[in-house]
């Protein structure tokens, strides 16, 4: 193993980390944003929002991520979406996140004991006041660690927009392979970089669930 | 001249699932400051008619009236999410799995309804909370977590945020029920106080004891009907019907 090699060209690997982080931020972010609407849909009132919410996550979920970013990426200016290399990567895979998060969140909020909702109702809690005072906040809370595991496969899942060329750590490792010949190195520097950023993300998912949890 | 007219109403009550008929047409009054105590085998329906009362399990026939205020009036769906809702806030409700909120404090549980339905803050509400916690006991658990008391504690802080809406009628679902036996005569105590300032209250209980001592009036149901009612010392002591006689012998078989 060449490690000098490594130390030579690591740094160049940390602006590529930059992007993945960057990646990962906000793929999180829209899939956060995806997850709320998915999950609101799926427990709504009104079939047709409950239609549309089981679509999008059967969809989302029922379809390898990749075809889903090349259908975007490849396939939109063929029926008029535009976008470069970095915005398809980011709706792509923060709309396929969401989908995973959509569950995440619905699971949360229905395991909620039916007598919370039933205490607050006789105290003459409305529905909507019911939700946000007594639902919510106990389901915030069981979403911490389940989200955290969508995060986690959401860094990983970064790694997916090398195959549209956007460049992240992947498609940086791939492209010093072509002139260092070093592929094991290559990878290696990827790889630690990644495990970097998920146990800082999982310290910080560990941290906000203890301090939320109740006594 | 008004004609007196009885606090808590209920009007051919009828309840079904499906062809399975769990209330068959109760009719029943409970004067204010009245206890009526509701005993009878599990699937009996008496459960189901206590949660009619709030609207919690809505009736499929008749008619539950408050105080000359129809509870379970069939209007859309805004406004009877109001009509609901102001009816509930005069009706308290104690379960048996005291459904306290677990991510609030015993402070927060008691105040959190009255804070948001009748805009009382700060000073005020601790004053309430306060108050209501030392009524049944708990003001030294203030500051605690519902995980972090017993049975007993939990039922009494839940009578406590139910009383802080000051209702007018409480409804007590089996309160007892899923307290260890050491635990169950604090929240009779509680309960008993109550009784002794008047408050309107049904209960649901399988306490016969209990029932006796409180409750000015008794009822016996089974298969969703009212088989017998009367005072304590009569649907006790001496029942007519055989049914109430063999539900009382079997009962008390099994407390032995």
């Amino acid at each position: 193993m060449d490690i000098d090699l490594m130390l030579r060209v690591y740094p160049y690997f940390l602006e590529a980390a930059w992007v993945t982080i960057q990646l990962s931020v906000l793929t999180i972010l829209l899939g956060l944003a995806c997850g709320i609407l998915g999950a609101a849909g799926r427990l709504s009132r009104f079939a047709l929002f409950r239609f549309i919410a089981a679509a999008y996550v059967s969809f989302f979920r029922g379809t390898p991520a990749l075809i889903q970013l090349f259908l975007l990426y490849f396939g939109g200016p063929q029926v008029g979406i535009q976008l470069d290399a970095f915005e398809a990567g980011v709706i792509g895979l923060g709309v396929n996140i969401g989908a995973y998060m959509t569950e995440t969140m619905r699971g949360a909020i229905i395991s909620i004991d039916k007598g919370q909702i039933e205490a607050s109702r006789t105290l003459g809690l409305s529905r909507f006041e019911t939700f946000r005072k007594v639902t919510l906040p106990q389901a915030m809370r069981l979403m911490v660690r389940p989200l955290g595991v969508n995060i986690n496969a959401q860094i990983k899942g970064t790694a997916l927009v090398a195959a549209i060329s956007v460049v992240e750590l992947t498609y940086t490792a791939q492209r010093y392979i072509g002139s260092t010949y070093k592929p094991f190195e290559m990878f290696l520097i990827a790889g630690i970089l990644y495990l970097i950023i998920i146990t800082a993300v999982g310290k910080l998912v560990t941290f906000i669930d203890r301090r939320v949890r109740l006594p | 001249m008004t004609e007196k007219t009885p606090f808590v109403e209920i009007r051919h009550a009828q309840k079904s699932y499906g062809s399975l008929e769990v209330l068959k047409d109760i009719s029943l009054t409970v004067e204010r400051g009245e206890i009526v105590a509701i005993i009878g085998p599990s699937g009996s329906g008496k459960s189901t008619l206590l949660r009619a009362i709030n609207d919690l399990d809505p009736l499929t026939g008749g008619e539950i009236i408050l105080d000359g205020v129809q509870v379970n009036k069939s209007l859309p769906h805004r406004q009877y999410e109001k009509h609901i809702n102001e009816m509930r806030q005069q009706i308290g409700m104690v379960f048996q799995h005291f459904n306290l909120f677990p991510h609030l404090s015993v402070r927060d549980n008691v105040t959190m309804a009255p804070k948001l339905l009748k805009g009382i803050s700060g000073k005020e509400a601790d004053k309430l909370a306060e108050e209501q916690l030392a009524h049944v006991g708990m003001l030294e658990r203030i500051d605690y977590y519902p995980s972090q008391l017993s049975g007993g504690q939990k039922q009494r802080v839940a009578i406590a945020r139910a009383l802080a809406m000051q209702p007018k009628l409480m409804l007590f679902d089996e309160a007892t029920s899923a307290l260890d036996p050491e635990l169950v005569e604090e929240v009779n105590l509680v309960m008993k106080k109550l009784a002794e300032e008047h408050m309107t209250m049904i209960i649901v209980t399988h306490e016969m004891d209990f029932a006796a001592s409180v409750c000015d009036r008794v009822l016996f149901m089974d298969q969703g009907v009212v088989v017998e009612e009367g005072p304590p010392s009569k649907v006790f002591k001496n029942p007519d019907k055989d049914r109430t006689k063999e539900f009382l012998r079997k009962h008390l078989e099994g407390s032995k």
